[in-house]
């Protein structure tokens, strides 16, 4: 066979693309196999394939799929922070002339995945993930708007998601930064597949995160319980609808830009390229009027959970309610005019940059005033230290820390000493960790009661909890210091010698983080394993407030036999102050929507084809692309979508639930 | 700080751990970001400690009433007031909005004017703190086009290429060029004007003046002035690719006559830097020596800026406003002729035949692993310098020690 003939058919694919010669991705690549095939065959020899396809992959039910998101981020956690590991290792290592033990096409290829992973692939499935779990519960309703559209988000995003994880082991990564500017990117300085990965990648995920946005957009604002008006949603949901309309207004802008970026790859248009008329600068403002929206649309969920967290915990109800939701208005719409802060260093005049500085400190202002409102719900409480009020009073004091950070850097002529310094990376970690990861944690402490019916060891979240918080301290203050010895973000090796205690001191701070990571999985796997002393059969385990407390633990499929009627703010708490009795007949059949495998065989698909534009296999590109359009037309015609639960099924789940709580003398 | 080291004698392990901490500090007097010797950067650096001042007055008072609330509202403090139904106080809703809001009107009119006073494009008003403000001092130079004076002389321009993975300075005044060193007298304003050849890259000497980025096809420019003699680090801060991190050269403050001999020095270190040489120059290397170039085309810098060093390649203001109804002629609109002049591009993917794919090879393997010899072995340092080209050899000029 011709050298042609392969080329056209495996495209630039060939045995030479195999990183055989890096020993670390060679090991990586046999354990990965290893555990990968262990797995595969434990779940073929217990015989559980048929019911993770039927009970899990096909689910349109938005708690599974909610769950199925918290999953997919933890895994790829784990995979973003072997990436800060070795990072930090090797910036611990290469001092006096030793150059570490990574080269630069591996060290670039690995600060480049971590940050992609950290944000794509673990922040914002478990953001998107805690709301597709919660927000219809808390709002009273049986799914989401379009529950097979989030089964198909779910399985885009998952698919984004492989793609990057090939990229591993066949090919390598992009080695431009998490943001991939051109003209780095451009095909002229990065001709080989690392950026095609990253396209790939996050236009396929984009799709699905810009498709559950809608999805919980349209559910929030038409699927409310009768009398839960705007200013009677709790004040998750309302970070929530913040949220999804901010990912429904960004994210298409990171879709048009990386397709600008792609066709400067794929047919040599010179959208962002130096000559041609291209205009680099252009990429860096597009993708930054993104990435900006995209920061809230980390730690906007994150406040809701605080808040809901903070009001649980200390018994009270939540201070200044309104002041809370226009806070978060405020923050949704500013977000939108600071994305210059990102670069003043690239030679705006001094009225521009002034401009956005100014812009953003006026952000600080609605922050702060989230902050002291938390600070007054703990204030004349009663506060009971449980582990998601631990991480919640963490996350108060540390993220405090980064947002004056951030603040200061948004001064522009302090920012031009201080951008792109180890000080910014140690500001966006304490805020992304101090923030959102915290805010995660609270949340998966708060809600996994609700999701398994039964809470998780507390001993072993100790652990991770104090492991965590010391570990970030002792990774990221170092960091603030070495930026203010002007040490520079992204470099593999140094010649200061002084510089290397500093890095040491982060490296441990890594190390213990790690060990948090370890104890947050030892504490699930505790959990499981003591799930009946840990049980919890009220389905009300921490004298909850919101509509999700009312069911039972886990939620029935349909959620709520009937659904509530809401009177006041925090439903739930009104609920069982009025001395709510819980209707125990008068049941009805419950219409449900069906589960459909489609999600499952367009994600494989999107795959498929992204793979196949990665390495030039126009073949197959044509191939899927057709197979996806048929198989979207395909599921137009399926009209079997919806079934009923049987009244019989719906009373005897009810009267099992009847009987529990009447065991609990509640 | 200094004093409290030097009086204490570690007589005991814990002693000696206490020690360490003022260590620490001590490293951090050499903190350079805090303690620059350019008057740019000194005043960079005061902004950072006055709008961390102003923060700091409302941050210490939420972290300690936080922490203070956690402990004094907990659960088993029954002594503790509890008011579950608690939730609204106007007057402390115009606390916590008008406080921070009184804090960033503050930082906002600092930022507004400090944004301004310290614009990279704008002259130096003043050479350092001590001189005071122009006007005071008697006026000995003024900047072409700007009525306004300053003291310490004309400024010095700097031309600024960022080459892939070296610096290369050009004096215009002096005809005379180096790559990986940059000397200033000192008092004496700096005027850069900063390009780059292929990739953005940002050109940061942290004891001058804040970074500015690099960018190819166009000038940015930044205003500093160094008050210190002494021997400075200057780097990229902007990640460029694989050389990124070697990216680094020394900047020297020296006095006038120190400034004169260095001139000297470098006139005749080496031979002249023409378009062909610059080609060469161009080309990817790293850890690049020091280099001196005694003679530079006087418009080379102009031609980087515009991209069209390379012969035949057409420069970008020669694209721009050939036809007179339209401001920049594109190829194939309005008749422009343009870019495709312009010599090879990068194809795209989707016009490659299956023979020219090229073949996706993983590109950290060794450069040459059968001309090397077998050095795959990890830590080999065959295994680094992937990107290591030899650095061309141009008649006349010779690499100079880094010092």
């Amino acid at each position: 066979m011709s050298d042609s003939i392969l080329k056209t058919i495996f495209g630039r694919l060939t045995l030479e693309s195999l990183p055989l010669h890096e020993p670390i991705v060679v090991a990586t690549f046999g354990m990965v196999a290893i555990g990968g095939a262990a797995l595969l065959a434990a779940l073929t020899y217990f015989k559980v394939w048929g019911y993770l396809w039927n009970q899990w992959f096909t689910s349109v039910d938005h708690k599974k799929i909610g769950i199925m998101y918290m999953i997919l981020a933890i895994v790829m956690l784990l995979r973003g922070f072997s990436d800060a590991i070795m990072m930090r290792l090797q910036q611990a290592m290469a001092f006096g002339g030793s150059e570490g033990y990574l080269n630069a096409h591996h060290y670039d290829q690995v600060f480049t995945a971590h940050g992609v992973i950290m944000i794509f692939f673990v922040a914002m499935p478990m953001v998107t993930g805690l709301m597709n779990y919660v927000v219809p519960l808390q709002i009273g309703a049986r799914d989401v708007s379009f529950p097979f559209l989030n089964n198909f988000s779910f399985w885009m995003t998952a698919a984004g998601a492989v793609i990057v994880m090939m990229s591993l082991f066949i090919g390598e990564f992009a080695r431009t930064g998490w943001l991939a500017m051109p003209p780095l990117s451009g095909i002229a300085y990065s001709p080989d597949v690392g950026v095609d990965y990253y396209i790939w990648a996050l236009q396929i995920a984009g799709i699905g995160t810009l498709l559950s946005g809608v999805n919980l957009v349209a559910t929030i604002v038409k699927m409310r319980a009768p009398g839960m008006g705007m200013m009677k949603m709790p004040i998750f949901t309302w970070t929530a609808l913040c949220t999804n309309i901010l990912i429904v207004a960004a994210f298409p802008v990171l879709t048009a830009v990386l397709a600008m970026l792609s066709l400067d790859r794929y047919i040599g248009t010179a959208f962002f390229t130096n000559d041609a008329g291209g205009n680099p600068m252009m990429y860096v403002n597009l993708i930054w009027i993104w990435g900006h929206p995209e920061v809230y649309i980390l730690v906007l969920p994150a406040f809701g959970i605080f808040s809901e967290v903070t009001s649980t915990f200390s018994g009270k109800r939540l201070f200044g309610y309104s002041s809370m939701v226009y806070a978060t208005l405020v923050i949704t719409i500013l977000s939108y005019l600071v994305w210059l802060h990102h670069f003043f260093t690239m030679g705006s005049g001094a009225s521009v940059n002034s401009f956005f500085g100014i812009t953003t400190m006026i952000i600080s202002i609605p922050t702060g005033a989230k902050i002291f409102n938390w600070l007054f719900t703990m204030y004349k409480g009663r506060i009971r230290f449980e582990l998601p009020m631990m991480w919640t009073i963490a996350f108060m004091v540390t993220f405090t820390i980064g947002g004056m950070t951030g603040v200061l850097l948004a001064v522009p002529p302090a920012d031009f000493v201080l951008h792109n310094s180890l000080f910014l990376v140690a500001h966006f970690h304490n805020v992304i960790i101090g923030g959102t990861l915290f805010g995660m944690f609270a949340g998966i402490n708060y809600w996994f009661p609700k999701a398994f019916g039964f809470k998780l060891d507390e001993k072993w979240g100790k652990v991770s909890f104090w492991c965590w918080v010391s570990g970030f301290y002792f990774a990221f203050m170092p960091l603030y210091v070495l930026g203010l010895m002007g040490v520079t973000r992204r470099m593999r090796y140094f010649d200061d010698p002084n510089l290397q205690i500093w890095f040491v001191i982060a490296a441990f701070g890594a190390a213990l983080v790690a060990v948090g990571i370890a104890a947050f999985l030892i504490q699930i796997f505790v959990s499981i394993r003591n799930r009946e002393a840990l049980a919890d059969h009220t389905g009300d385990p921490w004298g909850g407030r919101t509509l999700e407390w009312a069911t039972s633990s886990p939620p029935p499929d349909y959620n709520f036999a009937f659904t509530p009627v809401v009177h006041d703010l925090d439903a739930w708490y009104d609920m069982k102050d009025r001395k709510h009795q819980r209707p125990v007949s008068g049941f009805r059949a419950i219409h449900m929507p069906s589960n459909t495998g489609t999600g499952v065989v367009l994600g494989v698909l999107s795959i498929a084809f992204g793979f196949a534009m990665i390495w030039y296999m126009w073949w197959l590109a044509g191939l899927t692309l057709v197979g996806i359009f048929a198989t979207t037309i395909f599921h137009t015609f399926n009209y079997k979508r919806d079934f009923y639960i049987p009244v019989e099924d719906v009373i005897a789940s009810e009267d099992a639930r009847t009987r529990m709580l009447a065991t609990q003398g509640a | 700080m200094t004093a409290e080291l030097s009086n204490s004698r570690p007589r005991s392990w814990l002693l000696r751990a206490a020690a360490l901490l003022p260590a620490l500090l001590i490293s951090g007097c050499n903190w350079v970001v805090m303690s620059p010797s350019g008057d740019i950067a000194v005043q960079q650096r005061d902004l950072v400690l006055i709008s961390t001042g102003l923060m700091l007055i409302i941050i210490v008072p939420v972290i300690a009433l936080t922490l203070f609330f956690a402990y004094h509202y907990r659960q088993t403090n029954k002594s503790a007031k509890y008011e579950p139904t608690w939730d609204h106080s106007v007057g402390l809703e115009l606390l916590i909005w008008g406080v921070p809001l009184l804090i960033i009107i503050a930082l906002g009119a600092l930022t507004w004017t400090s944004t301004h006073l310290l614009d990279p494009y704008r002259p130096l008003g003043r050479i350092s703190a001590q001189s005071g403000d122009i006007g005071e001092n008697t006026p000995v130079g003024q900047l072409a086009g700007n009525q306004q004076t300053i003291t310490g002389g004309k400024p010095l321009d700097v031309q600024v290429v960022a080459l892939d993975w070296k610096w290369l300075f050009i004096y215009p005044e002096y005809g005379i060029a180096t790559v990986n060193e940059l000397a200033a007298p000192v008092d004496r304003p700096l005027r850069f004007k900063m390009t780059s050849s292929s990739v953005m890259n940002a050109f940061y000497i942290p004891a001058l003046a804040g970074m500015i980025y690099t960018m190819p096809g166009m000038e940015t420019t930044l205003h500093a002035v160094i008050n210190k003699p002494g021997n400075y680090e200057g780097f990229s801060s902007n990640y460029s690719g694989a050389g990124f991190s070697g990216m680094r050269f020394r900047f020297h403050g020296v006095s006038d006559a120190g400034f004169d001999a260095w001139v000297a020095k470098v006139r005749n270190g080496g031979g002249g830097l023409n378009r062909a040489n610059y080609m060469q120059l161009e080309k990817p290397s790293e850890k690049v020596p020091v280099r001196y170039f005694g003679g530079v085309e006087s418009s080379l810098f102009k031609a980087i800026v515009e991209q069209c060093v390379k012969p035949g390649k057409p420069c970008m203001s020669d694209m721009m406003g050939k036809n007179p109804h339209d401001g920049m002629a594109m190829p194939g609109v309005n008749g422009g002729s343009g870019p495709q002049d312009a010599g090879p591009r990068p194809e795209g993917g989707l016009m490659k035949d299956g023979d020219e794919k090229g073949s996706g090879k993983h590109w950290s393997a060794p450069a040459d692993i059968k001309r090397d010899g077998a050095n795959a072995a990890p830590g080999s340092p065959a295994n680094r310098n992937h990107t290591m080209l030899t650095p061309s050899t141009m008649p006349g000029s010779r690499p100079v020690a880094n010092g």
